[in-house]
């Protein structure tokens, strides 16, 4: 599978100066990462894990006080190569939303209150598309069937229609210049669980369609069982684990991947959860060494002064943890101290 | 014994449009059912927005009079309470919200707004008093006084503050405790550690829990018994294990059907069943219904 974006050692940093004081703080620290043609790539982590900076940097929205320290993050799209972070804002904005595309969280903030949805996507894609006029119209419309949406709905104002229609909306406005790649953060998570699965489907679709890649951001795991086709883990600024998303659900090799897919409560079992103690570690002043040893069960004193390599450990799986080999899949029934060989 | 709260034939509704247009919208239909009759227990109301769940918790804490029905705790009635008697209600059943982030006023310490609770509720006025207090609720949620004392919200993480959230809500010693979505704004590592505490609120202190929730497997996790809404009437209710395990109404084998698991990701499609989206449709039409029983002692809402 050829490669689409190529993520090279990227370190993203925020830095600050007040009152001469400086402060840097390092939410996205060393991520490699690959990411294929037609491929659904999931990424998960917790709050103040760093994956929003990370994809701010995808999506080429670098501004102060975000500054990419090093590395290099490169599409390889059809009109050519482009590397977002030396990139010039004139080359950017000739792929941004052709090329390069990105669907937003909240739809209600997303789209203008004051303007219908016809002008919305007017303002948005009359110029990535140079299309205008009946011509536009036509185009609209037939994808807004493809979204399975009335296209009389290009006449509604946003408060006018359900939130899983302005969710499709937004979709819609990403997706109608049949982008190459497509960024998606937390598409589905204020939606109620039958729309949410409809709004799923109707990606999953879209992506088949268009072949394009998806960058798919949520710290649900049961979505990404469903839509991923591998997965990666972001945990304190750094990529822990990465799988093709069966094995990182049946043979987790990070303890906090292990952890998470523990943790997922299932109808039809009741046996007890465990539950991670402690909170994700303050980016301005990480722990050194692993930057999971503080809430890991497993750590040793290496743990706490070097930083394990992310490391092939199996067919498409990289970790990176100290006593990978040591990980095995929780389940609930146990405790988690315990259910961890040591 | 009796049941701790009762809640019989409550319904809310109100006004669309203009006060002329004479449109009515009924948030919360009809809905009867008993909380603790048999000891503590988790008692969970499942509902996507716009089923009245949210309606009906603010209708139990006192905060919104229904139109019709009564809702009785301890065999008295919530709204007509005053005074006095609102203060003694008001320690008895807590609520606990949705997003801890907004329940604290960012400019206090959080050991104050504890403290006030203390000293309204348990009428405590020394400052070991109170101390005892706040650390006896903490310790229940696994905190401690010592750890939070003096915190401001902001330097408390997202789990610690929903924990402080509800160790404020048990200072008064209250026997319900009503979770509007609690888990909802946490994040997945710290959910569980939310569900496994108020499951430990039932076994280990006795507390009953009204857990609101669109979330089907957190539902199935910790209750004993739950109600399904679709747009205000209850469809399904009784044992909540049977219920989810084969559920019989479409409208809550259609939420059944939604639910994201590993398991599920094998399945071909993602597609929601249209079939099933017809058949809760259609029970949403009907006018003349009634909850009638069906297997496992649960009651089922059928057409007359």
């Amino acid at each position: 599978m050829a490669d689409i974006l190529n993520v090279d050692g990227l370190k993203a940093y925020y830095l600050m100066n007040y009152f001469g004081v400086n402060r840097e703080v390092r939410a996205v620290d060393d991520i490699n990462m690959r990411i294929g043609r037609n491929e659904v790539y999931g990424i998960a982590g917790e709050s103040s894990s760093g994956k929003t900076s990370f994809i701010k940097v995808l999506a080429a929205a670098i501004r102060p006080p975000l500054r990419v320290v090093s590395g290099s993050a490169t599409y390889h799209f059809k009109s050519g190569d482009i590397d977002v972070t030396t990139a010039t804002p004139e080359e950017i904005e000739a792929v941004r939303w052709r090329s390069l595309s990105y669907i937003m969280q909240g739809s209600m903030s997303t789209l203008n209150p004051l303007r219908r949805v016809g002008h919305i996507f007017e303002d948005f894609a009359a110029r990535p598309l140079g299309l205008s006029g009946s011509a536009f119209r036509q185009r609209i419309s037939q994808h807004l069937e493809k979204l399975k949406l009335n296209p009389q709905i290009l006449n509604a104002y946003p408060h006018e229609l359900s939130g899983g229609m302005r969710q499709r909306v937004t979709i819609g406005l990403a997706t109608v210049c049949n982008p190459e790649f497509v960024i998606a953060d937390e598409p589905t998570t204020a939606l109620d669980v039958v729309v949410q699965k409809d709004v799923l489907s109707l990606i999953k679709n879209l992506q088949r369609d268009m072949g394009s890649s998806i960058v798919f951001v949520t710290h649900d795991m049961a979505v990404h069982a469903n839509i991923a086709d591998r997965v990666g883990i972001i945990y304190a600024g750094r990529l822990v684990e990465e799988a093709p998303t069966r094995t990182l659900f049946t043979a987790p090799k990070h303890p906090y991947t292990a952890h998470l897919v523990a943790s997922l409560p299932r109808i039809g079992d009741t046996t007890q959860r465990p539950a991670l103690e402690g909170r994700p570690p303050n980016l301005a002043n990480p722990p050194a060494g692993c930057r999971f040893h503080p809430r890991c069960p497993l750590a040793i004193d290496k743990c706490r002064t070097e930083v394990p390599p992310l490391e092939l450990v199996g067919p498409g799986q990289r970790s990176a943890c100290w006593r990978w080999r040591d990980v095995v899949p929780l389940t609930g029934s146990k405790d988690v101290h315990t259910a961890v060989t040591a | 014994m009796s049941a701790l709260l009762d809640v019989s034939h409550v319904g809310k509704r109100f006004p669309v449009g203009g006060v002329l247009s004479g449109k009515e919208m009924r948030a919360v239909d009809d809905v009867s059912f008993a909380v603790g009759e048999d000891g503590p227990e988790i008692f969970t109301i499942i509902g996507e927005s716009g089923s009245g769940k949210t309606t009906l918790a603010r209708m139990i804490l006192g905060l919104e009079t229904p139109s019709s029905g009564e809702i009785r705790y301890e065999g008295k009635l919530v709204t007509h309470a005053g005074g006095r008697e609102r203060l003694a209600f008001m320690a008895k059943v807590q609520p606990i919200f949705q997003n801890p982030f907004e329940a604290f006023n960012p400019l206090k310490r959080v050991d104050r707004y504890l403290e006030s609770t203390a000293r309204r509720f348990l009428k405590l006025s020394d400052r070991a008093g109170v101390d005892a207090a706040l650390d006896g609720a903490l310790q229940k949620v696994g905190l401690s006084l010592a750890e939070i004392r003096g915190r401001f919200p902001h330097e408390l993480s997202g789990g610690q503050l929903q924990r402080v959230a509800i160790a404020r809500a048990l200072i008064p010693n209250p026997s319900l405790l009503i979770a509007d979505e609690p888990v909802s704004m946490v994040d997945a590592s710290l959910r569980m550690a939310i569900v496994n505490l108020l499951r430990e609120l039932r076994d280990v202190f006795g507390v009953s829990v009204i857990y609101i929730t669109h979330d089907l497997a957190t539902a199935y996790y910790i209750s004993d018994r739950l109600i399904i809404m679709q747009r205000g009437r209850i469809v399904e209710m009784g044992p909540a294990r049977p219920i989810l395990d084969a559920p019989e109404h479409p409208y809550s084998r259609l939420l059944k059907s939604a639910v994201l698991s590993p398991e599920t990701a094998d399945s071909a499609t993602l597609d929601v069943s249209a079939e099933l989206v017809a058949a809760s449709n259609r029970s949403l039409a009907l006018a003349n219904t009634e909850l009638v029983s069906g297997r496992d002692g649960r009651l089922v809402r059928i057409e007359k």
